[in-house]
């Protein structure tokens, strides 16, 4: 058993989703199976491998410091669940 | 034959010579659509008015002797891609009603080479699945067996080239997403290096993996479209500044003196064996047409898999952490404070795959898992590189399957994620190097289905995988086959 | 049982820069909600961040500035939670391989000396603004305006090497004042430009291992990080001493109630699962770059004091005064380009000029006396038009209304009285006034030559030449 129901409900927790009693099991099953997958890279030698993060070897890619004009703020909104007044209106975290 | 069923650059000749109209063409296409869109389902938002506008403004451009290759020409776009103005769902319901502010990159020089668009096309749900039977919006059906798969993710931009529905298709491949649904259909689908076609305006599913490219019916109208969408762009870090040559300059029909390379592990235990035999058969052909084959191994692909399947969820999770329904898409209603809204919102809104992703990509970042998983697979992630270095280094391109089978039955593999990993098991490593890979077809199973033959290259060498596969198709005719619709 | 404080600072400071780190939206403060906003600044999908160069220089230049290694190499990561101010759901910002670590300040607080270490400056993007409902009811809103996501921001870290609320604020003067001499940020904490959060803990006097730390956040200014560091050391003592143990959490200080209280019930296990961000690709600084900012940078608050220590002779606690912040050096320099005479400026604007500021509360480039003014004014003291006494009301004056020394002087009819006669016949009046005290004087009772002087100032309005009313008095009661 590499993750428990719990550790899947606090990953749940992290990701900010919901999941029934028999989904969080069906998880459990399933991230258990490909994790256990996942393991055969334990048998390979990498102390002294440097990770790729990136794919292409780029670096030092800048750009100038210059202000372009800024998106009308109807189209900044345009795609808003809620806009008022030129904010994003939210529901307020309740303590 | 009917216009919608020609290639890009048979048609650009004839609007050239004015022998025929875009708006001809893209009637057909549209004409073609009606007859078969129901049963495939490609599309997931047709542009009927925008097109044939379209066409009325590329032929205006041709009368006036300024055509582009692509000028005219129909293309689908997947709905991953940002269109200014035009509804962008990737296939979920978190973003069934978002419409994009701006243009993708290949958006605007597509727009910018005079195509038509015919509409946005189907895909699994964020570009997570090799079937599209995770879309929101219903799966694609493969045009050669209505009942089978198309692949996935860009399945709906497949299909539609295969099935005539557009001329070409832009499509996304992060473990073989174009790859794989140009094996299962039967035609050409290109995957860049990584850098060569600009990610900016492509909605994000791991990035340092993500790519976008052309599914096309032969390997010229590939390379056509690969000069259209190539180049650098300024608003994107990860593209490389690099000229585009013109890639139809290599389409020389002349492979002889190659060097192609064969990496025994492709053809290890689960591949069918029709999917060897057409593939073994492909390479012999090769090799009559004057490359000179050899072995060469790969030795860390077994883990190819298992990298990925840490690598790309974990930056799964965190680009998809922007889906809170504060600034756009679906925002589920009634929520008791702010906490609840996100809960809600995300849990109805992303579906069960796109969740299973997030669920272990988060698990793989957390802290006490980071190095064991993320780390890890970012470290396995340089000995794959370091592998192709090797083989690259005697080698011109590669030659290995596409996929171990051909398009399995919709529905077979969707209560086992770990096997739709699997079969992504020789599309996923090129990946993780950033190469190009292109598949095309070598042949068919018994049963009709298209087989794919891949071709990999070493970085920024589209050139030679096109050319070898644009010298295998010229003599030979898998291409030239169509499925009975 | 005595405790000792360990304090630790964290300071968020806004890089003056044009436009935003990642996009080139405009970093002006204000501006109507989400004005200053475009699809990479909001999160909108596809968007991409491409990095603003002048944000990696001035980041030199505060590593450079606090003598702190730069890294050759550094990457940008991705901390990961859920915020409406925070557009993608991760902030970016660097985390194993900032661009510097292992700098230092100097600071001085009275007499002692001290150096506090840094232990990382790094880049990062600033969040937007959120806003709420009062209500704390369910329907109750807040609202998100996006026109400060993306604005570049450097974090600086200190060691957990002071241990006063005063040894604090010194730190954090010292700290804004060399990033403002830098001309990377304008220091303004009212606006949010230059924020920052404490860690403090107790142990007991000796005692090597640091007990648990608090976090304190919503500090707004000197005065109120030092308030908020005195009350939780009296919070923590009291709990400590009553054998209780102290929780490790985020306390927000309440500047109108004088407290700190508890962020509880925002807690959740931080897990901010940093990874390295493939959207963004490694930093890499050679030399060559180091040393051609380095070359441009402008002098530093403790080589400028040095300098004017050394050029101007003046004593270190004026040095240090006047080099505390970069307006006032010029202004000092200033002055002395018009009038050459380092103590006499130095102490003029120490004794008058700041001290008429501090009471308005006003800054140096906001004071209605400018360099040129005090200088001419200086000048005239030196000319003799005015005497020194009488300069400091005219001083006053000039302050007051802004107008030059000779135009108060005339209007007020201030001009030194140097005239020997008139001074003469003055004394002459007093004298004749006063016989009483000139035989009293004459008897030994020398004290009474102040008041004979005094007197003479009052008869003349405080015109008359000091030196000039000393001599001719000495002459005339010798005479007389």
């Amino acid at each position: 058993m590499k993750i428990s129901k719990e550790e899947v409900e606090h990953v749940a927790v992290l990701a900010r989703l919901k999941f029934s009693e028999k989904e969080i099991e069906r998880f459990v099953d399933q991230l258990n199976n490909i994790l256990g997958y996942m393991d055969q890279l334990g048998k390979l030698e990498t102390s002294a491998v440097e990770p790729t993060f990136h794919a292409v070897g780029q670096k030092n890619v800048f750009r100038e410091d210059a202000v372009q004009p800024s998106l009308d703020l109807d189209l900044t909104l345009s795609n808003g669940p809620d806009p008022d007044r030129g904010f994003f209106r939210v529901p307020k975290i309740i303590e | 034959m009917e216009f919608c069923q020609m290639t890009a650059h048979r048609l650009g000749e004839l609007l050239r010579r004015k022998e025929i109209t875009s708006k001809e063409i893209t009637r057909s296409v549209f004409d073609r659509i009606e007859k078969v869109e129901d049963r495939i389902h490609s599309y997931i938002t047709l542009l009927p008015d925008l097109a044939l506008k379209q066409a009325a403004e590329a032929d205006a451009r041709i009368q006036k002797g300024e055509a582009e290759p692509l000028t005219g020409i129909p293309v689908a776009i997947k709905d991953l891609i940002c269109t200014q103005g035009i509804r962008t769902t990737c296939g979920s319901h978190i973003l069934d009603n978002f419409v994009p502010t701006y243009d993708a990159t290949v958006t605007v020089r597509l727009k910018k080479a005079g195509a038509v668009f015919v509409g946005k096309t189907n895909m699994d749900e964020f570009a997570m699945g090799s079937s599209t039977e995770n879309s929101h919006f219903g799966p694609t059906r493969n045009p050669w067996d209505l009942e089978r798969i198309p692949g996935g993710s860009s399945g709906g931009s497949a299909a539609a080239v295969a099935a005539g529905e557009c001329i070409l298709s832009l499509g996304s491949d992060t473990g073989g997403s174009i790859r794989q649904p140009a094996a299962c259909c039967g035609i050409v689908g290109l995957k860049p290096t990584y850098g060569r076609v600009s990610r900016y305006g492509l909605v994000a599913f791991a990035s340092s993996l993500d790519q976008i490219g052309p599914f096309a019916k032969d390997v010229e109208d590939a390379a056509l479209m690969l000069n259209a969408i190539s180049g650098y762009e300024p608003r994107d870090s990860t593209s490389v500044n690099l000229p585009v040559p013109d890639y139809t300059k290599f389409l020389i029909n002349d492979i002889r003196g190659m060097v192609l390379g064969v990496p025994r592990e492709a053809f290890g235990e689960g591949i069918d064996p029709e999917v060897e035999a057409t593939v073994r058969e492909a390479i012999r052909t090769l090799e009559k047409l004057g490359a000179k084959m050899v072995d060469v191994s790969l030795p860390h692909s077994e883990y190819a898999v298992a990298v990925y399947y840490i690598i790309a969820p974990a930056e799964a999770s965190s680009n998809l952490a922007r889906y809170d329904g504060v600034k756009y898409g679906f925002r589920a209603r009634g929520a008791y404070d702010l906490l609840e809204m996100y809960k809600e919102t995300r849990s109805q809104g992303f579906g069960s795959e796109v969740k299973r992703r997030i669920m272990l990509g988060t698990y793989a970042l957390s802290a006490g898992y980071y190095d064991a998983y993320y780390r890890k697979a970012s470290q396995v992630r340089t000995l794959i590189g370091r592998d192709f270095e090797k083989a690259f280094a005697q080698c011109d391109a590669l030659i290995l399957p596409t996929a171990p089978t051909p398009a399995f039955k919709l529905g077979e593999k969707v209560d086992d994620p770990l096997q739709m990993y699997l079969s992504d098991i020789y599309t996923i490593p090129c990946n993780l190097a950033g190469l190009p890979g292109l598949s095309l077809p070598c042949g068919f199973a018994k049963s009709g289905l298209p087989i794919g033959l891949q071709v990999l290259g070493n970085h920024f060498q589209e050139e030679k995988i096109l050319r070898v596969a644009d010298a295998y198709e010229r003599n030979t005719d898998h291409h030239l086959r169509k499925p009975n619709l | 049982m005595e405790y000792e404080p360990v304090i630790g600072l964290e300071v968020h400071a806004q890089m003056l820069t044009r436009s935003k780190i990642f996009c080139a939206c405009s970093t002006a403060f204000g501006g109507d909600p989400n004005t200053h906003a475009c699809p990479v600044c909001t999160g909108q999908p596809g968007s991409l961040p491409v990095l603003n160069q002048k944000v990696v220089e001035y980041t030199i230049r505060a590593a450079l500035a606090t003598h702190g290694a730069i890294a050759p190499y550094s990457l940008f990561a991705r901390k990961n939670y859920f915020y409406p101010d925070l557009p993608k759901g991760y902030q970016i910002s660097q985390y194993e391989l900032p661009l510097s670590s292992a700098g230092f300040v100097d600071i001085q607080v009275d007499e002692d000396k001290k150096r506090i270490g840094i232990i990382r400056i790094h880049m990062e993007e600033d969040a937007g603004k959120l806003m709420h409902d009062l209500s704390t009811e369910r329907g109750a809103h807040s609202y998100v305006d996006f026109n400060r996501t993306g604005v570049p921001l450097i974090e600086i870290v200190s060691a957990p090497e002071m241990h006063t609320p005063e040894e604090a604020a010194a730190y954090l003067r010292k700290l804004r004042s060399i990033l403002m001499f830098l001309d990377i940020c304008d220091g303004n904490m009212e606006e949010g430009s230059f924020r920052c959060d404490a860690n403090i803990s107790l142990r007991p006097k000796g005692q090597k291992t640091l007990g648990v730390k608090t976090e304190l956040k919503n500090m707004n200014s000197f005065r109120n990080v030092q308030r908020a560091l005195d009350y939780e050391i009296r919070r923590q003592t009291a709990l400590l001493d009553q054998g209780e143990r102290i929780l490790q959490e985020t306390r927000l200080w309440d500047a109108a109630r004088g407290v700190t209280s508890s962020m509880r019930g925002k807690e959740e296990a931080h897990d901010y699962r940093y990874f390295p961000d493939p959207d963004l690709v490694p930093i890499v600084v050679d030399p060559e770059w180091i040393a051609a900012i380095k070359a441009g940078l402008p002098e530093l608050p403790d080589t400028k004091k040095e300098r004017f220590i050394r050029e101007y002779g003046i004593p270190e606690y004026d040095a240090e005064v006047l080099t505390s912040s970069k307006p006032l050096a010029n202004y000092y320099e200033a002055c002395l380009q018009v009038y050459a005479k380092p103590k006499i400026v130095s102490n003029w604007i120490m004794s008058e000029l700041l001290r008429e500021l501090k009471r308005d509360e006003r800054e140096i480039e906001e004071g209605p006396v400018p360099a040129q003014n005090l200088a001419e004014m200086l000048k005239l003291i030196d000319e003799g038009l005015i005497s020194g006494k009488i300069a400091k009301s005219v001083f006053e004056e000039m302050y007051r209304t802004g107008k030059k020394a000779e135009e108060v002087v005339k209007e007020k009819g201030w001009v030194q009285v140097t005239d020997t006669s008139a001074i003469e016949k003055s004394i002459e009046e007093i004298l004749a006034k006063n016989p009483k005290e000139v035989e009293e004087y004459k008897k030994g009772k020398e004290k009474l030559f102040g008041f004979f002087v005094g007197q003479v100032m009052k008869a003349t309005q405080g015109k008359a030449n000091p030196q000039l009313v000393n001599e001719l008095l000495k002459k005339n009661l010798m005479v007389s």
